[in-house]
Formats: structure tokens, sequence, C-alpha cells
């Protein structure tokens, strides 16, 4: 874990005065166990100097394969995760920090003050790989998170106000008759209504559809201000899964939340998402506007990607681009492009350089590619 | 000409809940070569379809009525493993007469004896004689059809790529041998040795590299695992493939490749394939002719164009509206209101009434049927869209 008082300032794309969440260079590695009586000295880079930043009541997107880093990613954001390095920084952070034991009592006034400082940045923002105790606790009421499967995500032996109401149990908020307000106003919003006839019943009783919604009714019941969104939508059928994005485009525009969008739909991240990142395995490799992705993809992964996806139009005839092999893991990676293996415009320079740092390319569409 | 032809099918899983009608007087057919799409929302009836099209049901499961026909060319010399099945047989076109369905009772020298079914009458209808050079066509019933007689279909006939398929291989096995023991099985007279070869050059077809028939699942990725068991729906040489959902456990790019390398195949071997897919967008990439389902019922079914240009039924409006696009212009997708329905209790009248914008009085109590929109278009729906 880095120590705050280095703290530079970040390179970003969006105006810094809007952005809420901040992340830089986020490496997260697992180690790969290798034998039973042996420690592995293996390790999967899952996310690998990765820095963005994500505005107020912005949606972005992250975009990739399975296995890419996506959910990791995600994971480490809402703290679910501890990062190996790097710093994720999210504004209005309220940081309280217990002091190590001192044997002196005089120094205590002082250096309690001093270490609080310097956890937030000028510009209010924390780190909250810093948070303990009260302070994540804290940190939790703003930002959430809405898992993929909503059949595993809901405890089967709740009731959907129990679901609903408990993170105000744990944050101890509002009284009984409050709570009961509170998670029956959620219900409506999320439009599950009438609230009455949802509110008893379980999770089994309830379709897919529904029961996503109740996830998003349990994030959004503590009014944070940012969502991280794995995969929301991809459990659920075409004509349910419309009405959940809809209403979750709905909630960003009355609540002005961010959410990170964790899709490998690239389809859905295009109807979703404000901008959009790439990643390809741990690391991303473009990020800007979605339509400038969508439309203009630099990077040869991004474009690979987009050619292959499928158009519901019998019209349209796509020229896919061929691509060699498949995805591997991170496992050590070898210090060059991790897109080498598999890029038709791999050259010599791809193969002895570091992998190459993501560049703005103007009007915030970045690539990380030596041949763009 | 045709391949498969269902009338009127029928089928329904008896659970402790009550009845629920999962496929319910559905009827198609399918050309030689000829691909055919079935998109449909979780719960339609898709798979049950396929299910019951291979009679691969469980015991809760039952055809309550209807015909899968499933055509070859007649030919003199097998006539005689027909004897005593329900058959239909089809004519020579010159020749004016019409097809006939019933039992095979006889042959008699150059001619075959037809029992027509009793259709209700009380008296048993005279037997039909047709002499082998009329028939063009025989098509085998597979409803009654006995088990045992049903297993030299599966396979040789139609073979299936089941869902998530890629996840059954057994883990103690080599790829290669699993699939040797399928063709051991169904083609009893083909030699090891010649299998083997056979299994070799369908790896190449699917692209795989033949050596990895020697390799255990765990050292294919998930890719790898779904061409060989395309390779593996292969190995029979069958006339028709039913793929479930073949693509849908992988990514993008994956799955491109996958479905190009299906598509070619199938134009390569002049083979017929119905697809099934939740996915339009794919659906629309490898099929001539899309079926769309809802709530146990083929609601529509016209060839890919006229689907996405002139869709007829409400449904197939609102599930190619509420698929965001990665083409065109990015416009607001309209969620369709409500869930999809029980099919313990499904709605009275039309299955969509509702769900649907434009339901009327009529909806709510009589059951449309298929109907002509277009030539080439057909639609169950009282308030069609043309």
């Amino acid at each position: 874990m880095s120590n705050p008082e280095q703290t530079n300032p970040v390179i970003i794309e969006t105006d810094r005065s809007t952005s809420l969440v901040r992340i830089q260079n986020l490496s997260k590695t697992f180690p790969v166990a290798s034998g039973f009586f042996r420690k592995g000295n293996s390790f999967i880079h899952a996310v690998d100097d990765i820095s963005f930043e994500v505005g107020e009541g912005e949606i972005l997107g992250l975009i990739g394969e399975s296995g890419c880093g996506k959910t990791t990613t995600g994971k480490l954001l809402v703290k679910l995760e501890t990062p190996t390095s790097g710093q994720v920084f999210l504004k209005n952070t309220h940081v309280e920090v217990k002091l190590p034991k001192q044997k002196a009592g005089v120094a205590k006034a002082t250096s309690a003050k001093t270490k609080a400082i310097s956890l937030v940045t000028s510009d209010g923002f924390a780190d909250i790989a810093h948070l303990r105790g009260r302070s994540l606790k804290l940190f939790r009421r703003n930002v959430q998170m809405i898992f993929q499967d909503p059949y595993e995500s809901l405890n089967p032996r709740m009731t959907i106000y129990d679901i609903c109401a408990e993170p105000l149990s744990v944050q101890s908020i509002g009284s009984l008759m409050e709570r009961e307000a509170r998670v029956a106003e959620l219900m409506d919003l999320v439009g599950l209504t009438p609230p009455e006839t949802f509110l008893f019943r379980y999770p089994h009783e309830l379709s897919g559809g529904q029961r996503q919604r109740v996830a998003i009714a349990r994030a959004m019941i503590l009014n944070p201000s940012f969502i991280v969104a794995d995969e929301p939508t991809s459990m659920l059928d075409v004509s349910i899964r419309t009405g959940v994005m809809n209403l979750m485009l709905e909630l960003r525009e009355k609540f002005k939340i961010s959410y990170l969008y964790i899709t490998h739909d690239l389809a859905v991240a295009r109807y979703m998402c404000d901008r959009i990142a790439v990643m390809y395995l741990g690391k991303i490799v473009e990020m800007g506007q979605t339509e400038d992705i969508i439309q203009n993809p630099q990077h040869p992964y991004t474009r690979a990607l987009i050619s292959a996806v499928p158009i519901p139009d019998p019209s349209v005839r796509r020229q896919p681009m061929e691509l060699k092999g498949g995805v591997t893991k991170p496992i050590n990676p070898k210090p060059r492009c991790r897109f080498y293996e598999r890029c038709p415009m791999a050259t010599q320079r791809c193969a002895t350089s570091d992998h190459p740092p993501l560049e703005d390319k103007g009007s915030g569409h970045s690539v990380a590619c030596y041949e763009v | 000409m045709a391949l498969l032809e269902v009338k009127d099918l029928s089928m329904h899983y008896w659970t402790r809940k009550g009845e629920v009608k999962a496929v319910d007087e559905v009827g198609f057919s399918l050309e030689k070569g000829e691909s055919l799409g079935l998109v449909g929302e979780s719960g339609c009836g898709k798979t049950s379809m396929a299910l019951t099209l291979l009679k691969l049901l469980p015991e809760n499961a039952k055809i309550l009525k209807g015909h899968i026909f499933f055509y070859k060319e007649f030919q003199p010399q097998t006539a005689n493993a027909l004897l005593g099945e329900m058959v239909n047989l089809v004519p020579q076109k010159a020749n004016g007469r019409a097809s006939t369905l019933g039992r095979l009772t006889r042959i008699e020298g150059e001619k075959l004896l037809v029992q027509p079914a009793r259709n209700g009458a009380t008296k048993a209808p005279s037997p039909v004689s047709f002499s082998f050079s009329e028939i063009a066509q025989v098509g085998l019933d597979l409803v009654p059809l006995r088990e045992e007689r049903m297993q030299r279909v599966r396979w040789k006939g139609i073979s299936m790529i089941f869902q998530a398929a890629m996840n059954s291989w057994n883990p103690v096995y080599r790829v290669g041998d699993q699939i040797l023991e399928a063709m051991q099985t169904h083609l009893p007279k083909t030699s090891v040795q010649q299998s083997k070869k056979r299994i070799a050059e369908l790896f190449q077809m699917v692209g795989l590299d033949p050596r990895m028939m020697e390799r255990y699942p765990h050292e294919y990725s998930g890719g790898m695992k779904q061409r060989a068991v395309i390779a593996m729906a292969l190995s029979c040489d069958p006339e028709l493939i039913i793929a479930d959902e073949p693509t849908t456990a992988l990514d993008v790019i994956v799955q491109d490749k996958i479905l190009r390398e299906m598509r070619q195949i199938q134009k390569q071997l002049h083979m017929s394939m119905i697809y099934i897919s939740h996915d339009i967008a794919v659906i629309a990439e490898v099929s001539e002719k899309i079926g769309v389902m809802y709530g146990g019922k083929l609601v529509e079914l016209a060839d890919t164009q006229t689907i996405f240009e002139r869709p007829a039924h409400p449904y197939t409006k609102a599930l190619m509206s509420s698929f965001p696009n990665l083409k065109g212009e990015k416009k607001k997708l309209e969620a369709l209101p409500g869930e999809p329905p029980d099919l313990i209790s499904p709605p009275t009248g039309c299955r969509f009434h509702p769900r649907c914008p434009y339901a009327t009085e009529v909806c709510k109590e009589k059951d449309p049927v298929l109907e002509v929109r277009q030539p080439g278009q057909v639609a169950a729906c009282w308030n069609p869209l043309h």
C-alpha cells in the first residue's frame, strides 16, 4: 500500500472539478498455487497499472472478454478486494484514522491531526485503501455494487423487505417506521409496484427481472453517489433487460449517480455508457467517448472486438478482423505489449519495449499502442 | 425438397404444480440445406421444442399430438426397414396424387400398402396402394416411433449440440476417444482406424489441430471444447443438426469465429441446421429463416430479411426494438411491459395479449392461428402489423 504523502496529481481526460472517482496506477495480483508444499512465486496480474476517472453522474463502461480483469477492477473500487499497489480516490470520503499506540502521550494530538489531513487531498479526495472501521462503514454508504446474477446475490431466506432494509440496519439509519417508508419508496422507484405486494415475499417468488430490481433497490437505499454494476443485465431475458437498463438510466438522471458499468456486450455498453474503457489482460488498451470508440476504434484489439459483434440486421455485412490464438492468462507477463501474440499489426518494437502507455490521441480518446 | 416437417406438435410436462404447456401446436418445415433459427425468451419452449424433435424427453413429458416427419428419398431396397411404421408418402409431382399418411402395412412386389389413420371415423378406411415408381419421398413419423428405432435416427439423421455442451466432456477420457465411442455406437460397421481418420478430418474442419484428439478436456479452452462438440455432432454425417445456444457461453471474438465456421461447414456439406438462441443478432447472422416463439407457440415464421424489415407479429417487433444495436443511430429502447407467461396457466386466447399494445377483445378470447401474411411469411395474430 502506498504512502499517502507521496500522492501525485493525476493526468485526467475529463474535467477535474466534476470527477468523483479517481483511480491511479491501480494493480492487483493474485498468487498462483503451484504445488502442495511449495508456495508459488507466480502471480496473475489481474489488474495491472490502470488509471482512469469517473465523473459525477457519468457512466463509464468497462469492456472486455472473460478473464480480462473487469470484475476485479470493480471489486477494488468498492473495497471488496485490496489493491496490491495504486490508489482509488473517492470524493467526499470521511476519514478517521486510528493511530498506532504510542508510548509518549505528548505527541498524540498533533500526530493525529497531521495524519488525518494527509489522507485527504486538497480537492477533497481520499484514498479508500486506508479506510478502516467506522470510516469504511461510512464509505459503504457512498459506494454500492450490483452483481451479475440476481439468483445468487439475494439471500433466499430473507424477505424482500429484509433484503432492502439490511443496509439501513447495518448503518443504523432511521427508526423502524422510517425504514419501512424508505423501502416502500425505493420499491416504487425501481418499478416494483404496488410495494405492499412485494415487501413480504421471498426472492424465489420473483422473476429474474424483478430480483434484479430488488438488487438495484438495495444498492440505492443508502443514496450512494457511485455504483459498480457488474454485468447487471447479462442474466436477464431480452424483453426484461431493456426495462432494467432504462431504469438504471432514469436513476442516473434523477439522482446524479455515477456508474462503473462492467459488461462484455458492446451493444449494451453503447446504449448505457458515456465513456468506454476497453480492457485486455489487466490493462486498459483504449478509452474514450462511447461513440468515438464504437465508430472509430484505434487499438487493434478494440477493432477486432467490435468487428466480431453480430449485428441484428441481415442487410449489414460485417468484415470480421482475424486474430491469432486465444485469450491467455496474465501470469507473470513478459515486459512487452500484452496483445503482442495476437496482434496483426505487431512489429519489432512491440516485442522489445514495455507495454505501451495509454496516450491521449485528442478529444479524450486515449490508446495504448505503438502502431496507432 | 423438405427434410423435416413438424405438424401441429404439442408437448406438455407434468409437474407437481400442474401441466406445463411447453410446446403447443407448433408447425414448420425445413428444406434440405436450409438453416432455421428459433428465437424467444427463456421459458418460451425453444429447448423443449428441440428435445421433442429428438424425443429426448424426461419421464414427466409427453407428446400429446402432432407429427414430426423426417423425410428421405424413397429407395426400394430400404422399404423393408420402414415396415410397420407410420409414414407420410409423398408421390412424384407429376403424378397428381395427394400425399398419404398412414401405417406401412405390407410390401407386395413393387407396391407399398398404406393403412391411413382412422381420424375418428367408425370404419377403418381401406388401404391405399402406391407403386415404387410413384413415390418421391417417404417421411418417417418420429412421434409414434419406438425408442430402439429412434436411436437409429439420432446422430445419423438428426444430431444435436446441446446448451453448454462444452461442459459435458468427461474429464477422465481423451476427447478423441469420447467422439470415437459415439461413432462406434452409432456406426458399428466402421472400423476404429477409419473412425479415427474421420475424427482427424472433422477436427481440421472445425479448426482444431488433429493432435488435440489425444488430449484431455482440461487442456482445451472454452472455444476449443465447443469446437470439439461441433466435431462430435458432425461425426456420424447427420442430415440435420440442432444447435441449442451453441455459442452463448463464449466471448464475442470466439463466438464470431465459431459461427462463421459452422455456417461454412453447413454450406459445404449441404446440411440443414436449426439454431436456437435468445440472441436475435446471432440468429440473424446464421439463419435463412427465423421462427419466433412465445409462450410455447410459434408466433411468426419468415425469412430473415422479412422478419427484420416487415415483422407482422407485435411480439416480433417488440423483440427487435428491445435489442441495442452497435450500428446505426442510437435510440431509446422500448421495454416490453410485464413478464413472460406462466405456461402452467397461460393467458386465455392469444398468449401475448396481456403485454400486447394492439390487443383487442378478440385476443382475450380466441387463440389466433398461423396465417400467411405475405409469401414466405406466416404469423399468428388477430391484429397483425400488416
